[in-house]
């Protein structure tokens, strides 16, 4: 029924059967955890020890215990906020974007990709909660009638069309994840052996059957998803921008922040998702679902992105010199010499030139060149956040109040852990869940198989049309 | 009670097709399909309407929209007006993300919440499948029996005839 071009690479290697999807998924689930599994969550859990220390001395002693200063009121943690964000946004351009858009190769790094979104948003909400000072006040930011009168949450502030934004995205990624994963918790819940895995698969599976009229609504509602949730992660990134661009700080106040910015978050998403699938395959034995192909189109992803934001660079530094404001001017001269000159040439370099080398073949095609350049672009992004925030602050109007920022080791210790917590959760999901949509890819699986699978000789996946006009 | 079926079970989505087509011409009623994933025209030769999920989802959505500038406006506009920033107390532009984003919450948990009822799905530690095996590679086509109605051998035959890998006969306690 479904006709690719014979040119076309095969999205899956190794003639695999509908079968050998099943097991190749299921067995890491079914398995013992392997000891390199298990060191990694050992680490990942000295990170989380680690992050769940700075956040108690930071909720004992207040955000004293940060590097911040009168000047610069933002500093590790915004720029923390903004690079998880971002990172999530790869997961769901590549279900919801990639799926409107018909691009079969998503389906075997949908399922991972859209977990990394949902860990990397619980490590970004955990920075602006924090820095809040006091977090158990956190639910002042909805709109609820309070004790002092009626006196609303101020909605004209980009501050809470984040808190919203942020809470949609999370719920709604979180509810497209799952409705994917139903079905293959199905799977798992039908071969489970153990009556605990069998009675707790079955509970997630939701009685799941897999009956026709059930996949046409799963369709549906994973379409009209993908619809919503593709303008909801440009909204995300386009409001996280505005809590700069609102402002009327030289070097945050532009208008071309929205676009650079879910360009920027395109970008260093994909090149997580990168640096976690070439882990992931590998461990896992997963190189037939997630091959060089799929490592090829999401370096053109990067390429495209990793320009758009060059190009935003060079436009903002032509901008500044246009608009002849001399604080303007000035902030770009200041990021570019200033004294955080090694961090705006290190986001120059990591984000500018290094996915360049994305144009040749080989390149693209290499998984050792694809995992060191990804690993420059999530450093590129970090330093970029960091560069946008702390050096357009810590100069202001006044030279008096000129400061610099250093980060205490609590401010390290939050990022840090923030990074354990993101891969304890990441790797308990690679371990209990199927890291890949099983029943996408076996969807796929008639026409991008490498070799194709005629379970009756006669039958062909491509003959369909000759073999319905033979037997009418 | 206790229904009887007959399933049929297929190998491969063509087949199954096309059986499907056969089966439902020689005038027998299938009562449902079981499939390990989504197979793309099978809503046609099974007669499965289009899901109206799509209306649910946007009225959800109007209602999401009308609700957020409601509040919005009632909150800042009536209820304690304020200056901010020099702006109209009912500042529209400045209302729109917040409006954007309950719009898609509202969209989105409306469509997925009718989808469950409507689909039955609950989390429940019990399961009614027919055969474990269409999770995984195969494809079932059940077929209800009734009793002293039903030629059963005219009914195996026709599912073998049309590609059936197997027919079996399942109770099912409804």
């Amino acid at each position: 029924m479904q006709h690719v071009s014979p040119i076309r690479e095969p999205l899956v290697t190794g003639g695999k059967t509908y079968h050998d999807i099943t097991e190749d998924v299921c067995r890491q689930v079914e398995a013992k955890p392997n000891i390199r599994w298990a060191a990694a969550l050992a680490v990942a859990l000295v990170g989380l020890a680690i992050f769940i220390y700075s956040t108690y001395r930071t909720l004992w002693y207040g955000i004293g215990e940060w590097g911040l200063n009168k000047t610069v009121g933002w500093a590790w943690d915004i720029t923390n906020f903004v690079w998880w964000v971002g990172i999530g946004h790869a997961g769901t351009l590549i279900s919801a974007i990639l799926l409107l858009f018909r691009q079969k190769w998503r389906t075997s790094i949908n399922r991972a990709a859209e977990a990394m979104t949902i860990f990397a948003v619980i490590c970004a909400a955990m920075f602006p909660v924090l820095h809040m000072g006091r977090p158990w006040l956190a639910y002042w930011v909805l709109p609820l009638p309070n004790t002092f009168g009626s006196l609303w949450v101020n909605f004209n502030s980009p501050l809470l069309w984040d808190v919203f934004a942020i809470s949609t995205y999370f719920s709604v990624s979180l509810v497209f994840w799952y409705i994917g994963l139903i079905p293959d918790f199905a799977t798992i819940r039908d071969r489970a052996t153990g009556p605990i895995a069998r009675r707790a698969y079955a509970f997630l599976s939701f009685g799941w059957t897999g009956s026709a009229k059930a996949w046409s609504r799963y369709e549906t509602v994973s379409l009209i998803l993908a619809g919503l949730a593709t303008p909801l992660v440009l909204s995300v990134h386009t409001i996280v921008s505005m809590d700069f661009a609102t402002s009327v700080i030289p070097g945050w106040h532009t208008t071309i922040f929205p676009p650079y910015f879910v360009a920027g978050a395109i970008f260093s998403g994909f090149a997580m998702v990168l640096t976690l699938m070439i882990i992931t395959r590998k461990v896992f034995k997963l190189e037939d679902y997630i091959t060089l192909e799929h490592v090829e189109s999401m370096n053109k992803v990067i390429i495209l992105t990793g320009s758009i934001v060059g190009v935003a660079y060079i436009t903002e530094f032509f901008i500044a010199w246009y608009s002849g404001v001399e604080y303007e001017q000035y902030a770009f001269i200041n990021r570019a010499t200033g004294p955080y000159w090694w961090a705006y040439w290190a986001m120059m370099t990591c984000n500018v030139i290094t996915p360049q080398l994305f144009w040749f073949r080989t390149i693209r095609r290499s998984l050792t060149a694809t995992f060191i350049i990804t690993i420059f672009v999530n450093i590129g992004m970090w330093f970029e956040r960091f560069v946008i925030i702390v050096t357009s602050l810590h100069r202001d109007f006044l030279p008096s109040s000129w400061a610099m920022f250093s980060p205490t080791i609590i401010d390290i210790g939050i990022y840090v852990g923030t990074i354990g917590l993101f891969f304890t959760l990441f790797l308990l999901f690679a371990k209990f869940f199927p890291v890949i949509n099983m029943a996408e890819v076996k969807a796929i699986l008639k026409s991008s198989s490498e070799v194709k699978h005629h379970p009756h000789g006669t039958m062909h996946g491509t003959d369909k049309d000759s073999h319905t006009n033979t037997h009418p | 009670m206790t229904k009887k079926f007959v399933l049929g079970i297929y190998d491969d989505e063509d087949v199954l097709l096309q059986a499907i087509e056969n089966v439902r011409a020689a005038g027998t009623n299938i009562y449902e399909v079981f499939s390990p994933y989504p197979i793309h025209g099978i809503d046609d030769v099974l007669g499965i309407k289009r899901s109206r999920l799509p209306i649910v989802a946007f009225f959800c959505g109007l209602f999401g929209t009308s609700f957020a500038l409601w509040m919005q406006i009632w909150m800042l506009g009536f209820d304690w007006p304020m200056i901010i920033g020099g702006k109209p107390h009912i500042a529209l532009p400045a209302f729109i993300p917040v409006t954007f984003e309950l719009t898609v919450l509202c969209a989105a948990f409306g469509m997925v919440i009718t989808f469950f009822i409507v689909t039955k799905l609950k989390p429940s530690f019990k399961v009614n499948v027919f055969d474990k095996r269409s999770t995984d590679d195969k494809f079932v086509m059940a077929i209800e029996v009734k009793e002293g109605v039903t030629n059963m051998p005219a009914l195996n035959d026709l599912l073998r005839s049309n590609g059936a890998i197997e027919v079996n006969e399942k109770e099912v306690i409804k």
